[in-house]
């Protein structure tokens, strides 16, 4: 077991020295200053205490929560493709509780704000839930399109109901003080990093010693056994981890708008629910590898903002690097299955 | 044999990690003949033949095809040399109808004559129907149709019986000889000897790796093969097809004993009852129905079931033994508290039951995957009796396993309902189940009915014939 752990993190830190080294490459190629270009990305992300709490850790936390969420649901075999656009339903619920919460006290206001996100996030959820136990609707696909109703559902709102009081700008009222998540020192970093922190403790517990985790990683890996053997009720498993999937995405909507941009406007997410699935990925759905996947990723997004203001290299261009890593980490896997497969033939 | 053999491999060698698979296996096929491999699961019969159909690179050793060597880097590169397969598990596609994967198996091919033996092949198998839709006799059919599609004049076939009802064997067994009759040359890969006698010229036995005997059938005699498969001197073994009059006169006997036996009946099947302390056998043909009326029961309080495919039915490959046995247990006290689940005691109880049941595995961490199909059977059935059931249900529980396996599994049956367990046996092996039960219900066409008491296997055929 400390054997593959080890592994897992020999194959994390080659892909990620490989995926760099691609990113340096391209850089080159395209006339750019490689040694600068890292080294923006590098101050950008993990090379100060400020750009580590500012930037690295405050998009973690989305990614984290997110991630944990994308886990959730593809343990029990469900792919959930949608958490970008839970995090768009959680996120529109939260702003709309949070502008109504002024003068409440501040647990009660944030406490609502994240229940709000969350059933949010449930709700967005149900219909695809409904779709595949009902009519065997793929929730790859019925996930992945309800993204795109959900961007909408943004825009809608931003330029209708909950568009600001002097209605000019797409955007929402910034939610009541008492609804803003407390920062730590004089950093932007929120109390939103200690829920994805206690989030993932509380699903690594329910995976590896609960009976309910134990049933949902039944399902996942071999549902025909887990029904005939196990006497578990497969549909309603899978039912139940794509609704907690969705609690939890739509959760993370609600951290952000809470923890950083207090308000709801358009493309409010860089994409935090598809990023998602390579940190759940990466992990190997485990939720604690989850916390460093999603520092890893967060790390990178906000380096190559680093990167975009000293380089002048567009931010898009980390987005071969995280692929490059994703690339090289799934070729891994499968060689290292191959070879186990091998090594294990009667 | 005269000329140079067809496919030929010689001086075979595989390690897969720890396990020297092959050690020198040499193998020929001769035009014009069925040539049987014979062997324990495990012997190295399916890794031969999947290094002749190039899935399987071997370690040393080369393979011949009309005498010139070959190297064979993927089925692709068998198929090029008119080698086909048919393996154990189905490949066709379900959700395609026939015709369609005919086609996809033929390739660029461009009509695949059928002839006198395509005809017989395909009697009974629509082109238009849905694969996913057809019995298992008819699945398997198509996956010889798919196999000489792609132009084999060479059949390998690994334990094509497996899956199939004693009539259906016969059938199959048919249409390889018609396929050797027509030119062609085929290997049949079993472990059971009633085939070999009934279809093959040649054999080739293996045993650990090991040829222990090549030669014509007719100078082989039941205990012959199976001193060189087995091994001399280990006992246990007991002819598959032989003792026909042992057997009955066992049947009554044990019929007679469970008289004085206190029998109460404990289920009902199909308005038949089944009684505590013995073993039921149901007989039937393969679509039958016996299928549903036996899974009506698989929650059943006290019920305990082991069903057919225990790959995917019975365990979670990746699942640990101690999880698989928290699978089937999920309520078990030892290690169910409140929410939470006590891994430690049901790790030590995994282990016991391994000791018990002579499970070989690396210890109670090991997955399932890792274990070999015996050894995944007895965790099934482990764990089928840990719930301490009334009535236990198996199906098909010897399928695919070694003779040895096999008994052990028989033995563990017998064992359960002398505890006074309810035992019901539906193997599609017709003998299996004659030889181990006490009463036998025939299903057919969803209708049960007992056997009379000492009747015998052409009684019951016709039984599950509806003939009588």
């Amino acid at each position: 077991m400390r054997g593959a752990l080890a592994r897992s993190g020999a194959v994390a830190l080659t892909a990620l020295v490989v995926g760099l080294l691609v990113l340096a490459l391209g850089l080159t190629a395209a006339g750019y200053d490689p040694l600068l270009a890292l080294g923006a990305l590098w101050r950008g992300s993990f090379g100060s205490w400020y750009a580590l709490s500012s930037a690295t850790l405050v998009r973690a936390v989305p990614l984290i929560i997110l991630g944990l969420g994308v886990a959730l649901a593809f343990r029990a075999g469900a792919l959930n493709i949608g958490a970008e656009g839970q995090f768009y339903a959680g996120a529109i619920a939260a702003t709309w509780v949070g502008v109504h919460a002024a003068g409440w006290p501040g647990p009660v206001a944030i406490g609502a704000v994240w229940l709000a996100a969350a059933v949010a996030g449930v709700v967005w959820m149900a219909l695809p839930v409904l779709l595949k136990l009902r009519f065997g609707v793929l929730e790859v696909i019925s996930t992945l399109l309800l993204n795109f109703v959900a961007e909408a559902a943004v825009s809608y709102a931003v330029t209708g109901p909950l568009q600001e009081s002097k209605r000019i700008y797409p955007q929402s009222d910034p939610i009541a003080a008492a609804a803003r998540l407390p920062l730590f020192g004089n950093t932007r970093l929120h109390l939103g990093l200690v829920l994805a922190i206690l989030l993932a403790l509380l699903l690594w517990a329910l995976f590896t010693r609960t009976a309910w985790g134990f049933r949902l990683r039944a399902v996942g890996l071999g549902p025909l056994a887990a029904e005939l053997s196990g006497g578990i009720p497969v549909k309603r498993v899978i039912g139940i981890a794509l609704l907690w999937s969705g609690a939890l995405a739509g959760l993370g909507g609600g951290v952000e708008i809470s923890g950083v941009t207090y308000a709801l406007f358009q493309n409010l997410s860089p994409g935090y629910g598809f990023t998602a699935i390579a940190v759940a990925l990466l992990a190997r759905l485990n939720p604690l590898g989850i916390l460093f996947t999603g520092l890893l990723f967060g790390g990178l997004e906000a380096g190559a903002q680093g990167m975009q203001r000293e380089a002048g290299v567009p931010a898009v261009a980390v987005q071969v690097a995280e692929a490059t890593i994703i690339l090289v980490i799934v070729l891994a896997e499968v060689v290292l299955r191959r070879r186990a497969a091998a090594g294990s033939r009667p | 044999m005269s000329g140079v053999a067809r496919l030929a491999l010689s001086g075979i060698m595989k390690q897969f990690g720890p396990v020297q698979a092959l050690r020198g296996a040499d193998f020929a096929l001769a035009s014009g003949e069925v040539h049987a491999l014979l062997g324990e699961n495990g012997a190295g019969k399916s890794t031969l033949m999947h290094i002749a159909f190039g899935m399987i690179r071997p370690d040393a050793g080369t393979v011949r095809v009309d005498g010139r060597a070959v190297t064979l880097r993927s089925p692709r590169d068998a198929r090029a040399q008119r080698i086909g397969m048919v393996h154990q598990h189905f490949t066709s596609i379900g959700a395609l109808t026939v015709e369609e994967n005919i086609t996809l198996a033929a390739g660029r091919r461009k009509s695949w004559t059928a002839g006198r033996l395509g005809e017989r092949l395909m009697a009974g198998l629509d082109p238009k129907a849905r694969v996913e839709a057809l019995p298992v006799a008819l699945r398997q059919r198509l996956e010889i149709v798919q196999a000489l599609a792609t132009g084999a004049t060479i059949l390998l076939l690994d334990e094509p019986s497996a899956v199939l009802a004693p009539s259906e064997v016969e059938e199959l067994l048919g249409l390889v000889r018609a396929f050797v009759d027509e030119g062609g040359s085929a290997v049949l890969i079993t472990h059971k000897l009633s085939e070999v006698f009934a279809a093959a010229d040649r054999v080739t036995v293996l045993r650990q790796g090991v040829v222990t005997r090549h030669g014509p059938v007719a100078l082989e005699t039941e205990r012959s093969l199976a001193e060189v498969m087995i091994g001399a001197g280990e006992g246990g073994w007991k002819s598959s097809t032989g003792g026909q009059a042992q057997r009955e006169t066992a049947g009554l006997g044990d019929a007679n004993a469970t008289l004085l036996r206190e029998r109460r009946e404990v289920i009902a099947l199909g308005g038949v009852p089944v009684y505590s302390g013995e073993i039921t056998g149901i007989a039937a043909v393969v679509g039958n129905g016996q299928r549903e009326l036996l899974r009506a029961y698989i929650h059943s309080p006290a019920v305990a079931f082991v069903p057919e495919d225990r790959s995917t039915e019975g365990l979670i490959q990746a699942f640990s033994i101690t999880e698989n046995l928290v699978l089937g247990l999920p309520e078990d006290r030892r290690w169910a508290k409140g929410f939470q689940v006590n891994w430690p005691a049901a790790r030590a109880r995994a282990a016991e039951l391994m000791s018990t049941f002579d499970i070989r595995a690396e210890g109670p961490d090991a997955a399932a995957a890792t274990l070999s199909g015996g050894n995944q059977q007895k965790v099934v059935l482990a764990r089928a009796l840990e719930r301490r059931p009334r009535v236990l249900i198996a199906e098909n529980p010897t399928r695919g396993l070694d003779v040895r396996a096999t008994a052990e599994v028989h033995a563990r049956l017998r064992a359960a309902a002398a505890a006074g367990v309810a035992v019901v046996l539906y193997s599609t092996d017709l003998d299996e189940v004659l030889e181990l039960s006490h009463r036998v219900l025939v299903v057919h066409q969803r209708r049960v009915q007992a056997a009379p008491p000492g009747a015998d296997r052409r009684q019951v055929g016709e039984m599950m014939l509806g003939v009588r």
